[in-house]
């Protein structure tokens, strides 16, 4: 292709719409969370004063501390467990003989596309009964309905890659089954898992719509929920500021994530989802 | 899409197929280890749908309402006719199928346009892809705040544009909200839709074009005499997978309307009447039909999937 100047600007242009497409609304709420609070109605994109006031209010807020330690620790553990889970099943799907693989990769696909409204209610009857409503576990169970099939498809597609003969390489050359797993697979296959579990995290630290409905105290409400019930410091008080900086808290992990993962979750979202 | 999913048996070549009329028994033995190693999360993904969803219907054939939960009774399908008569059902469908539809197409019209930004761009690739992927990554609700208060009256920086109402208010009115909450779901979801298409556009042979250049076909010809033919199954994979995530819309609704104003959608509606009017019955029986929607347009892809997979591979 020629390296025309013309299309050098051309490319240039394109580049710099979608880059502005992405951005404005995460410079919009950034640039809210530090608005000093007589500049919040000012309806300019910025206002020119740097105000941590809102920074200030959420970190003293119990409610906002709680809900971020039941977003950070739910997530996490959702995501250790379905990894666990699916690595166990990824790796029987591809690498030994089998009859089902099909009904359970498509089993796992229409388990993703699985509408969480349709169990909301029945869940929501359940954990009362049994004890689970607001409690973290009542959350990290029906979070296995998006995790364990996002992370069955990423590791199967990553496992496809691995060259398995090289542990019997290993283990012809005098390592042990055990030397040979740790020493050739393990690393191998780790960046495929830290992948997917980005991605499992990423779905996990997203979900509401569970949150909403499963949860009612600080005991197990996550961030997402938090902020739809937020009422800010009195009841008249437009919590715009507050809100929007509990917004960029929650949102720099995912921005940090993204910058320095980018090339893997590209590769992980679209072999899942191509693949399948 | 399940046949795309076979080609494992190649990789795994170092597994004797077994011999016919008796397995041999280093093919039980491995057969055994993988029915270990699915079943927990098999059994898992069984116990997180399976199990709620026939607890959904059964609640769905009762009355019972937990305001007065002494009152349960079996009602058999009743509860499904008093929501398939009600108006509210099929114009929450209505704004259901607007949503889904009108965001569905600018996302694939966009995200096309974005994915050969990312395939033919010369420089800035690395930023192009870190960008596309906040909107992707950002929490919904994060997303549906944002595009709220910028189209809030008070504070919204889009009041303060030249031509535009400082008074506008647009979640006053239908419309206007629907315009909204599209535009955040466009915004939100396109990036997910473009890194499919990107990859789609990866396997269009870069020879095709190059020969077709030759021949004189300019640069539209060719985008629609062979790009778009050869991405058609990668396209539609990314229309299912978006439209049945568009169809379940929650979260940015609950946001910025909680289906005020006409915005009310299928999933809104299956919350309130669950959570806030705890109908359990009546609630349930929406979730059912929700399901059922789903699997409909589910086996509509599959179908036009299966067709259009398997005359490319006749083509071919």
């Amino acid at each position: 292709m020629l390296d025309s100047a013309r299309q050098r600007v051309l490319w240039g242009i394109g580049i710099l719409v979608v880059l502005l497409y992405a951005l404005i609304p995460v410079l919009w709420i950034a640039s809210l969370s530090v608005k000093p609070v007589d500049k919040l109605t000012d309806r300019k994109f910025f206002s020119g004063e740097i105000s941590f006031d809102n920074y200030q209010s959420i970190f003293k807020d119990d409610t906002f501390i709680a809900a971020l330690v039941n977003s950070i620790g739910i997530a996490l553990i959702a995501t250790l467990i379905s990894i666990v889970l699916a690595a166990m099943a990824a790796y029987a799907l591809s690498r030994l003989d089998f009859a089902g693989k099909t009904v359970i990769l498509s089993g796992a696909l229409a388990v993703a596309m699985f509408p969480p409204i349709s169990i909301v209610g029945s869940l929501f009857d359940m954990w009362r009964s049994i004890g689970l409503y607001d409690t973290w576990a009542g959350l990290i169970i029906p979070y296995m309905t998006f995790t364990l099939p996002l992370a069955i498809y990423t590791l199967s597609a990553f496992f496809r890659e691995i060259p398995w003969e090289l542990e019997q390489a290993a283990q012809v050359d005098g390592a042990t089954p055990f030397q040979a797993f740790r020493k050739v697979i393990v690393p191998l296959a780790a960046p495929g898992v830290f992948t997917a579990s980005i991605l499992v995290f990423i779905f996990a630290w997203n979900d509401f719509i569970f949150a909403n409905t499963l949860t009612s105290t600080d005991n197990a409400r996550t961030v997402p929920a938090a902020l739809a019930f937020f009422t800010g410091g009195s009841q008249f008080e437009q919590p715009i500021g507050a809100i929007s900086a509990a917004a960029v808290v929650v949102t720099i992990p995912i921005i940090v994530m993204v910058l320095i993962f980018q090339r893997r979750i590209v590769a992980g979202l679209t072999a899942g989802a191509v693949k399948g | 899409m399940e046949a795309a999913s076979v080609p494992d048996a190649q990789v795994a070549p170092q597994a004797p197929k077994p011999a016919k009329g008796g397995a041999t028994d280093r093919a039980k033995s491995e057969r055994r280890l993988a029915y270990m190693l699915c079943a927990p999360a098999v059994i898992a993904m069984l116990i997180v749908t399976g199990y709620p969803i026939g607890y959904a219907f059964y609640l769905s054939l009762q009355k019972f309402d937990l305001r007065f939960p002494d009152e349960k009774e079996f009602v058999g399908l009743s509860n499904y006719g008093d929501v398939l008569s009600s108006s509210t059902w099929w114009s929450d469908v209505g704004t259901t199928l607007i949503i889904t539809v009108a965001s569905v197409s600018i996302e694939l019209v966009l995200g096309m346009a974005i994915a050969l930004v990312m395939h033919r761009a010369i420089f800035g690739r690395g930023a192009v892809r870190a960008s596309v992927l906040i909107p992707y990554g950002i929490v919904t609700v994060v997303a549906a705040f944002a595009w709220r208060y910028a189209f809030d009256p008070t504070s919204g920086f889009v009041q303060g544009l030249p031509l535009i109402s400082d008074t506008w208010a647009p979640f006053n009115e239908r419309d206007s909200s629907l315009l909204v909450i599209i535009l955040t779901e466009v915004w939100k979801t396109t990036p997910f839709m473009a890194l499919l298409l990107l990859a789609g556009l990866a396997l269009v042979p870069d020879e095709l074009h190059e020969a077709a250049k030759v021949d004189g076909a300019n640069a539209v010809q060719r985008f629609y005499r062979i790009t778009l033919p050869l991405m058609k199954p990668a396209i539609l994979v990314a229309l299912l997978f978006r439209t049945l995530d568009a169809f379940r819309v929650f979260d940015t609704v609950f946001i910025q309307t909680a289906g005020a104003n006409g915005t009310e959608t299928v999933s809104i509606l299956g919350y309130n009447v669950l959570i806030n009017r705890v109908n359990l019955g009546l609630g349930s029986a929406i979730s059912i039909l929700i399901f059922i929607a789903v699997i409909l347009i589910a086996t509509f892809f599959v179908k036009v999937l299966g067709t259009s997979t398997a005359q490319q591979r006749g083509e071919a």
